[in-house]
């Protein structure tokens, strides 16, 4: 159990943590703002992944693409708000899951109809592959420090758009009272649309990002999605400082327990068991860090509003 | 807790016409399950043999969403985490055969618990299980309302289909292969009309415990629950504990129908956990009718056929199946029973 080992483990799980926030902040943002659940923002996620795979194929820059795959993510989000989910926001909760997942049906299969079934490439590029050495002779790929970078650049543009401008005051204001921000004259389906899409291009981006770590195809949004959801209900729904806390505590937690619970049975089982235990273990690890979160704060940990 | 129904009392009577003799409802009803019933016997001496197996599946299905519509359509409990359950009675099916088989015991410690190959077994196993499951998974989410319960229940069933995927003994993401049907003493459950037979049982017996429960003084406790749980709280009873009780019911029943579903493959895998299957269940509720008794059949129906013909005319059915289920969202809130037989008087 080295030291570089933990500091590289750590690393990834605050890398984990980033892309995490990334797709539950828009989540929580939708979820805020409009009452409504959206489970088909995992197929933003894949849009956004896709296209920049596409773009990057053909254009040869990673740059144009990952700003295609935003793009992409971002104008599906509008285009979806405005179609179907605008429909959705009197709606109960059952109707908007049951049209959310008949969206990532359609997705999906749409996807998996233009692209085919088989994964398409996407790497980093070449300027940003190769090590760094950190403190304490880890060598780390310099491509995950930069999605770090990027996630906590995000962070701080999201904290400043929500908290400094008059979008994000308008934003707020949705959040605490609809009808008024109404009556004040703002514009409000306009401002949900750009809500979504702000949480759509969010998506899209971590699609882009970790699809060049790991592989573009269909569904690879679904797992993200699930995970999202558990950050955003530990950090409470709505909340935004919430959802950053959730992300890099599932973030770090599900890796490092993916990484130590093996080691920690082999201490006191036969190494093929310990194995299968630990990774069973830490598989559930996020979950049970949930209920046993929820047990003591069924609202979650920053609970937005009642 | 929000509603997913605007009706008032949810239609609970098992008898095909009981509101009234030859009501448009009650006819629909006997012939959705008359057809079930005959159709697949029609075929088993014709010789179709893939017919009485698909029926079969339609049957499973339905009791699955029985048992789902119980906790969404009458308890309002809006459950994304029915795979749980289906998974694990599947898993119980399986694991009891691969010990029976092998002649190793489950466990040794505490006690030793030997595998079986007797259906009676297994699903007594199944529904004890799925109930103490259910017990704890509801315990913790039915602390939370709305949204939350969604998303938790939803996290919670992952987290089994994880362990699942990663525990390696019982194959793993590979899944488990149940190499002799589990039997059952004097029946033949080998033959496929004897085991199409033995699910419209259990749908039939799913749905009437459904309509019984619904109709005693439990449903109408459950039914206030769900419109207006401050109410039920000043009639002096608690909706807690009765919210809790109609989620394991809901959850054995959707089990026991795992456990038939694993013997009707010969076969149980991560898949039945997975977070799809829950949607498709959610699916075929709300396809039928949220909250109508004959509505999961309907749905299951429905969602097997478009199965079947779409997924044989195009690989990307489910692309379809998106489209649909988006109008009937949007567009047709009732469902098939809905436009079939009829609105509730309520709604």
């Amino acid at each position: 159990m080295s030291v570089t080992l933990l500091i590289e483990q750590l690393l990834n799980g605050v890398q984990l943590g980033t892309m995490l926030f990334l797709m539950a902040s828009g989540l929580t943002l939708i979820f805020g703002v409009m009452g409504l659940i959206n489970l088909a923002h995992g197929s933003f996620y894949m849009v956004g992944a896709y296209a920049t795979a596409a773009i990057t194929a053909s254009t040869g820059s990673f740059l144009i693409g990952l700003g295609a795959g935003i793009v992409a993510a971002a104008l599906a989000g509008a285009l979806v708000e405005l179609i179907v989910i605008r429909r959705l926001y009197h709606r109960p909760h059952l109707d908007q899951v049951l049209a959310t997942f008949a969206l990532i049906l359609i997705f999906s299969e749409g996807t998996r109809l233009i692209f085919g079934s088989s994964p398409l490439r996407l790497s980093p590029p070449s300027w940003l592959t190769g090590f760094v050495t950190l403190p304490g002779d880890t060598r780390y790929p310099i491509y995950r420090l930069v999605l770090i970078g990027v996630g906590v650049a995000i962070s701080i543009g999201l904290y400043l758009l929500i908290s400094r401008t008059r979008l994000g005051m308008r934003i707020r204001a949705g959040e605490s009272d609809r009808e008024m921000i109404g009556a004040l004259g703002v514009n409000i389906s306009k401002l949900y649309t750009l809500v979504f899409a702000l949480g759509a291009g969010l998506a899209g981006l971590a699609g882009a990002l970790v699809g060049a770590l790991q592989s573009v195809q269909v569904g690879m949004g679904e797992p993200v999605l699930i995970l999202a959801f558990v950050v955003i209900v530990i950090g409470g729904i709505g909340s935004i400082k919430g959802a950053l806390f959730g992300a890099l505590l599932v973030g770090i937690v599900d890796t490092l327990g993916r990484v130590y619970l093996p080691i920690f049975f082999r201490a006191f089982m036969p190494p093929s068991e310990a194995t299968g235990v630990g990774a069973a273990l830490a598989a559930m690890l996020i979950y049970i860090l949930m209920a046993v979160i929820l047990a003591f704060k069924p609202k979650g940990l920053f609970a937005a509003h009642d | 807790m929000t509603n997913p129904t605007s009706s008032g009392v949810a239609e609970a009577s098992l008898a095909p016409s009981a509101d009234s003799h030859f009501s448009r409802k009650g006819l629909v009803q006997l012939t959705l399950l008359g057809l079930l019933l005959l159709l697949p016997v029609t075929a088993y001496f014709l010789g179709h043999i893939y017919y009485v197996n698909l029926a079969s599946r339609i049957t499973i299905i339905a009791m699955a969403a029985v048992g789902l519509n119980l906790a969404i359509g009458y308890g309002g409990m809006v459950s994304f985490g029915h795979a749980a359950y289906f998974g694990l009675g599947g898993y119980v099916a399986g694991i009891s055969a691969y010990h029976a088989f092998d002649f190793t015991p489950f466990m040794t410690w505490p006690f030793s618990v030997p595998g079986s190959d007797n259906l009676l077994v297994v699903w007594l196993a199944a529904a004890v299980l799925c109930g103490l499951l259910a017990l704890a998974i509801g315990a913790i989410s039915l602390r939370t309302t709305g949204v939350y319960f969604i998303m938790i229940t939803l996290a919670f069933a992952q987290m089994i289909y994880y362990f699942a995927n990663s525990w390696p003994t019982y194959g793993g993401e590979d899944g488990l292969p149940i190499y002799l049907r589990n039997g059952l003493p004097l029946v033949d459950t080998t033959n496929t009309l004897s085991y199409f037979l033995i699910c419209f049982a259990g749908l039939v017996l799913a749905m009437a415990i459904t309509s019984r429960l619904m109709k005693s003084r439990f449903g109408a406790a459950l039914t206030m629950a769900r419109l207006n749980d401050v109410r039920l709280a000043t009639a002096g009873i608690s909706p807690y504990p009765i919210r809790l009780i109609a989620f394991v019911i809901s959850a054995v029943i959707t089990g026991l129908a795992g456990a038939l579903y694993a013997d009707l493959n010969g076969f149980v895998s991560p898949t039945m956990l997975s977070w799809h299957f829950s949607g498709e269940l959610m699916v075929i509720v709300i396809l039928g009718g949220v909250g109508r008794l004959y509505g999961p059949l309907a749905g299951a129906i429905l969602f097997v056929m478009m199965e079947t013909l779409l997924g044989g005319i195009t690989q990307y059915w489910q692309l379809f199946l998106g489209l649909v289920l988006l109008g009937v969202v949007l567009f047709a809130k009732h469902g098939v029973m809905g436009w079939l037989a009829g609105r509730e008087r309520n709604e």
